[in-house]
């Protein structure tokens, strides 16, 4: 799949919307939901709760392995994706789309992102 | 090291599949999502390379009175064409690996070790032959291993050859011819579903996995990963080498002493391993250290191997060996060790996952088990 070219991409294999009214949207890419295979469990940061571009803000369970979850950005979390923590099988089918995880008010500009196309540089795609 | 590829590495890689270094081999991981070929094969059929196992063959008159010398088993009481689950020990009773011997003639028999162990069994049953008119022959090389397995595994086979399905009962073999190619036919396998498992020529392997393959199209045949296979074997409650059996552990410590044939009678009763063994059942009979249970969370966090087990007042009670989301149940499932005083059935105990006591009961073994 490739990767969106309107998206900001971090090397942790989070992606970032553009941001609208001091908002943005965050995910995983394609390329990490593949590498983790069926995603069974989401941990999602809290509602109000302050993260840390490049800290860990929550986790993702596939059947193999756990994997962190890492901010691409600094900001408040405004809103979780509930349906992906019903449903965590979103992530691995619409990563770009319905798998989004959450959203967050920024502190400031994000840095250090990538584009599309140096993040599929970065994965090898 | 170099990895070491199977006779279908090409099929993998045109079917697209993840792969994973498994033991040193490279193998598929998954085609796609594990969760759908793990529910293929308890609904319909899975086809699974296992070449990676390690057959060793061993002949002679005396071949039968080696291998209940050197394992653990009563092997050389194996009618011919039957098979048996089993293990071999260090003098000190520790396990170093479990095995499937089948017995494929009067005076051969093919030894399946585990991949990552299959060495050192090598070793161990040339070294354990001295003195026994008896060949311990490395067949690594000498096999691919193909695995159909799933309720419609038999009707997916049986266009493909002669050989009387209905007759091969769990546990047996018998040479075969399938799909024109001459195969070991062996009804075993390692997923708690009824399937088959195929022993063939290198050369043989892509021609018998494409033949399988498009006669169980109809069926919903999926080729399967070793991500599946995991869980799988988990749900079954069945022991992987390296988690819930090591070299620290007797086969009584891992709830498995009825591989032990004290009742033996070649070799007046001699096998390596014997008297460590003796005094192992009895302190499992009296006061077993840590019994291996069965877990089931109703949370979503899964218990991962190495986790440890905690009693409500947070003492360390036990250990994760294997733990999944498990597909069959559709939730987290583990195997552990625990304390006998936590191991009955239904006993409340928790798991410190990251941090965190997530609340798990003890369960009975196995976690599911298909209607016959």
């Amino acid at each position: 799949m490739s990767n969106p070219q309107h998206l900001t991409y971090s090397k942790e294999h989070e992606w970032l919307t553009a941001v609208e009214d001091g908002v943005a949207t965050v995910g995983i890419t394609a390329f990490a939901a593949d590498a983790l295979g069926d995603v069974v469990y989401v941990q999602l940061p809290d509602i109000g709760q302050t993260v840390t571009a490049g800290e860990t803000c929550g986790e993702l369970e596939s059947t193999k392995s756990v994997s962190d979850l890492y901010s691409p950005a600094t900001g408040e979390v405004l809103e979780a994706n509930q349906a992906v923590v019903d449903d965590p099988a979103l992530v691995n089918s619409a990563p770009f789309a319905e798998g989004w995880l959450f959203k967050i008010r920024l502190d400031g500009t994000p840095a250090g992102l990538l584009t599309a196309d140096e993040y599929s540089a970065h994965t090898g795609a | 090291m170099t990895l070491r590829y199977t006779a279908l590495d090409r099929v993998h890689r045109a079917l697209g599949a993840t792969m994973t270094d498994f033991a040193g081999w490279d193998m598929p991981l998954r085609y796609g999502s594990e969760r759908e070929e793990h529910n293929a094969v308890r609904t319909r059929a899975g086809l699974f390379d296992l070449s990676h196992m390690g057959e060793i063959t061993v002949t002679g008159p005396q071949a039968g009175e080696l291998l209940d010398h050197a394992l653990v088993g009563f092997v050389s009481a194996l009618a011919v064409n039957k098979a048996r689950y089993t293990m071999i020990c260090a003098a000190d009773g520790g396990i170093l690996d479990d095995l499937i011997v089948y017995r494929t003639g009067e005076a051969e028999f093919l030894v399946v070790a585990n991949a990552s162990n299959a060495q050192l069994v090598l070793d161990e049953l040339t070294a354990r032959a001295e003195g026994f008119e008896a060949a311990v022959r490395d067949d690594r090389d000498a096999y691919a291993l193909i695995a159909i397995q799933g309720p419609e595994a038999t009707a997916i086979l049986a266009p493909l050859t002669e050989a009387d399905l209905p007759g091969l009962k769990y546990y047996t073999s018998l040479p075969a011819t399938v799909a024109g190619r001459p195969a070991l036919l062996a009804r075993t396998g390692y997923t708690g579903e009824d399937g088959f498992e195929l022993f063939v020529a290198p050369g043989d392997a892509e021609a018998l996995w494409t033949a399988l393959s498009e006669a169980g199209a109809d069926r919903g045949l999926v080729p399967c990963g070793l991500s599946c296979r995991d869980t799988l074997r988990l749900e079954a409650g069945m022991p992987l080498y390296g988690h819930e059996l090591s070299t620290e552990l007797t086969p009584f410590d891992a709830g498995l002493g009825r591989v032990v044939r004290f009742d033996k009678t070649t070799n007046g009763g001699a096998f390596i391993g014997r008297e460590a063994l003796e005094k192992a059942a009895e302190v499992a009979a009296a006061e077993p250290p840590r019994v291996r249970v069965g877990l089931v969370s109703p949370g979503r966090r899964v218990p991962r191997a190495g986790m440890p087990v905690v009693a409500a007042d947070g003492t360390v009670i036990g250990s994760i060996t294997s733990g999944a989301p498990s597909p069959t149940l559709g939730r987290p499932i583990a195997m552990a060790y625990v304390d006998a005083a936590h191991s009955a059935p239904g006993t409340a105990v928790a798991v410190d996952v990251r941090g965190t006591h997530e609340p798990v009961e003890v369960v009975a073994l196995p976690f599911y088990q298909r209607a016959r």
